[in-house]
């Protein structure tokens, strides 16, 4: 009789579990890498999954152009010290290249552009597999996918269609021009992935934790990082902040929260008396309809 | 903390959502602006409620049109006791196959049962599948007692009933609990309602249910993943077996063999994320390296020489077909069981199985959408199996169509 293990160790062993399944049954995966918290939880786990050897597939970086600057620095770090590949493909090449028309407004979200960067990027680099770090405890869509999603070559979900996914069996056949979206901690809850970093002992970019910083209040109280990329108003105010993010998307999506934290404890102290939502708290992508994130993995989105 | 995996089965009407919901709310896991969104669409369904607390599940654009649950929807909540994980499955007989893929890792069953209706064929039909994948606890809650104006006698028929059809099945453990999710009578609250009732609610008993590994066999099983080969300088002959312990354990200098090869060797060193270890547990993400520089591959499986499973070209196996296209004798298939994959051929269907009663029926050639067979299958290369009533992950497997590549069936072998 096996004594039961840590839900932590748990969670661990189906990650890599998968990882490894990738690795396995895939010519040419690909790890989406962002520097979010997430994306840093997969590039730790599969250190664990192939060390000694090389990541059995590149790093990703979709870039938008209007990432955090810490973030950025921590990807090219991250890197550096692994010493493995990464591939960034930028957006802003992508609206040149198709004659897109880039994002608009006060806060111009470049979330639907990034799709089309992703599925040229898949294309390029003939990628069967991308490994993402999307969570069921996100939203309502994400809490229907496979770990194993199947995207067509149009990069489309088709939730009707989804094959079923028995056991720890992971069906990764696919026909030419598809692809299949890989999420090793769907099972992973926010508070999961706190507790992971802290027991790993993992780093984290900086914006994590509480700093000061120039912000924009939005008109339902959200505040924004100011950046050359918002396009404010004449009576917009400027106002610093002691800031930190819970979520680490881009400047003109992403909103800071007004708390004191100072180490991983705090973060996971404010968490579990935090009433209100991840996404609901910070991310103004989601806030367009009750089927925003339905509709975008409909089209190719994560 | 331990880790509960559950999941709900129960028929459109039987208020699973809502019962899911009821428990999420009340385990005060929900946030306030998922709440406060919730009682915005409340008023668009025409629910009574304030809120319905169906919506908190239902996540697909047609779900919400049609009101019933489509896929299976992941939930998660924990309580001081326990971490929870709840697959919400559908009911309706069109989406068996999504059912099966949310109830295949659980390590319980909570079959809804409408008090006023009883034991229906679906029922039997969630009972027999909870029983076919060896889910080791089944909870079967009588919902909407308050319509039966929490009458005890309504619950003890039921449960007489239940236990009656269910003899055949050979359920492991059954528990039986009167509650009302739209009311939230016993299910994270007692109800004043019925006194009669002596048992725990629904939460108190997901927390403190013993978590019972489903039934395993003795023998060590580990199946290879992944040949780990860096291929440096410094690690020019590094050669590690990548793969998870699925049962038993290993240890340093055992004496094991490679199959289907059948080669002997000796476990020479174990890394567990690069860390040394002197012994490997079950669910351990390892490395293993051999002593002797035999051909080991993906798909291959490594065991103790004294405890062997059967290695074999054909098994008999309870299958579920999964594809809208039924099958066709004669059907070009793959067989995967985890890491292994050979090319199959169903080579006779022995019986059909009644969804709804157990028994056995005449069998034809052909299988259609949730058809429940038994059935022999060949196999290209020879499969290493253990019974799957004795070791859930090493005696299940899909099949996958060659030629579209979708996931056609599931089997459990005999």
């Amino acid at each position: 009789m096996s004594i039961q293990k840590d839900y932590l160790d748990q969670l661990e062993a189906e990650a890599i579990y998968i990882m490894r399944e990738v690795a396995g049954q895939f010519e040419k995966p690909a790890l989406l890498f962002s520097g979010g918290k997430d994306s840093i939880c997969l590039v730790h786990l599969a250190l664990k999954a192939f060390s000694p050897g090389k990541f059995p597939f590149p790093l990703v970086h979709i870039d938008t152009g209007h990432n955090f600057p810490e973030a950025l620095d921590y990807r090219d770090k991250v890197v550096n010290k692994l010493e493995e590949k990464l591939i960034v493909r930028k957006v802003e090449d992508t609206i040149y290249k198709r004659k897109l028309q880039d994002a608009k407004g006060k806060f111009p979200s470049r979330n639907a552009l990034q799709t089309y960067t992703l599925l040229d990027t898949v294309e390029e680099f003939e990628f069967d597999a991308c490994i993402g770090g999307a969570r069921r405890d996100e939203e309502k869509a994400r809490a229907k996918e496979r770990i194993f999603s199947v995207r067509d070559e149009f990069g489309q979900w088709d939730p009707k269609k989804q094959r079923p996914e028995l056991w720890n069996i992971y069906n990764g056949k696919i026909n030419k021009g598809e692809n299949v979206r890989v999420f090793p901690i769907s099972n992973w809850t926010e508070l999961d992935i706190w507790n992971y970093i802290k027991r790993e002992n993992i780093e984290l970019p900086s914006i994590y934790f509480t700093h000061e910083r120039e912000c924009v209040v939005t008109e339902s109280g959200q505040l924004m990082a100011h950046s050359q990329y918002l396009q404010l108003d004449a009576d917009d105010v400027i106002v610093k902040k002691r800031v930190r993010y819970r979520t680490v998307g881009d400047m003109t999506c992403t909103a800071a929260i007004e708390s004191e934290v100072y180490t991983i404890d705090d973060i996971i102290n404010d968490l579990e008396e935090a009433k209100i939502s991840e996404r609901g708290a910070t991310r103004m992508d989601d806030r367009i309809s009750e089927a925003a994130m339905e509709d975008r993995k409909k089209g190719g989105y994560f | 903390m331990e880790l509960l995996r559950f999941f709900t089965a129960g028929n459109v009407d039987d208020g699973k959502s809502t019962l899911i919901g009821r428990l999420l709310y009340d385990s005060q896991s929900i946030s306030t602006d998922i709440i406060e969104t919730l009682t915005r669409q409340s008023k668009t369904t025409g629910s009574n409620a304030e809120i319905d607390l169906a919506l908190l599940t239902d996540g697909l654009r047609a779900e919400r049109e049609q009101g019933i649950t489509i896929d299976v929807a992941y939930k998660f909540f924990s309580t001081s006791k326990r971490k929870f994980i709840i697959a919400d499955t559908p009911g309706h007989i069109q989406y068996t196959r999504n059912m099966f893929t949310g109830a295949s890792n659980a390590d319980l069953a909570i079959i809804l049962v409408d008090a006023r209706n009883g034991i229906t064929d679906q029922t039997k039909r969630h009972s027999i599948i909870s029983a076919i994948l060896g889910i080791p606890h089944v909870v079967v809650c009588v919902n909407k007692m308050d319509m039966e104006d929490y009458e005890q006698s309504v619950f003890k028929k039921i449960e007489e009933d239940y236990l009656e059809f269910s003899k055949p099945l050979k359920l492991q453990e059954i528990t039986f609990i009167p509650v009302s999710a739209l009311e939230g009578d016993n299910v994270v609250t007692f109800s004043d309602n019925m006194k009669w009732y002596k048992g725990p609610t629904l939460l108190q008993f997901l927390e403190e249910v013993t978590i019972v590994p489903a039934k395993t066999s003795e023998g060590s099983r580990f199946q290879v993943q992944y040949v780990i080969r860096p291929q440096t300088d410094e690690l020019h002959d590094y050669r590690g077996y990548a793969g998870r312990v699925s049962n038993g354990s290993y240890k340093k200098g055992q004496r094991v063999v490679v199959l289907p090869s059948g080669i002997e060797t000796v476990i020479e060193k174990i890394e567990k994320h690069q860390v040394e270890i002197e012994v490997a547990n079950t669910e351990d993400t390892i490395v293993l390296h051999l002593k002797d520089d035999v051909d080991v591959s993906r798909g291959n499986v490594i065991v103790p020489v004294e405890n062997v499973p059967k290695t074999e070209k054909e098994i008999t196996a309870t299958l579920c077909w999964m594809d809208n296209s039924g099958f066709v004798p004669g059907q070009k298939l793959l067989l995967q069981q985890n890491s292994f994959i050979t090319k199959a051929v169903i080579k006779e269907i022995q019986a059909h199985i009644d969804i709804h009663t157990f028994q056995k029926k005449e069998a034809s050639d052909s299988m259609k959408l949730n058809d429940i067979c038994k059935v022999l299958i060949k196999t290209a290369e020879s499969i290493s199996y253990d019974p799957y009533s004795e070791n859930r992950a090493f005696g299940a497997f899909i099949l996958i169509n060659e030629n579209t590549n979708n996931t056609v069936a599931a089997g459990t072998i005999d």
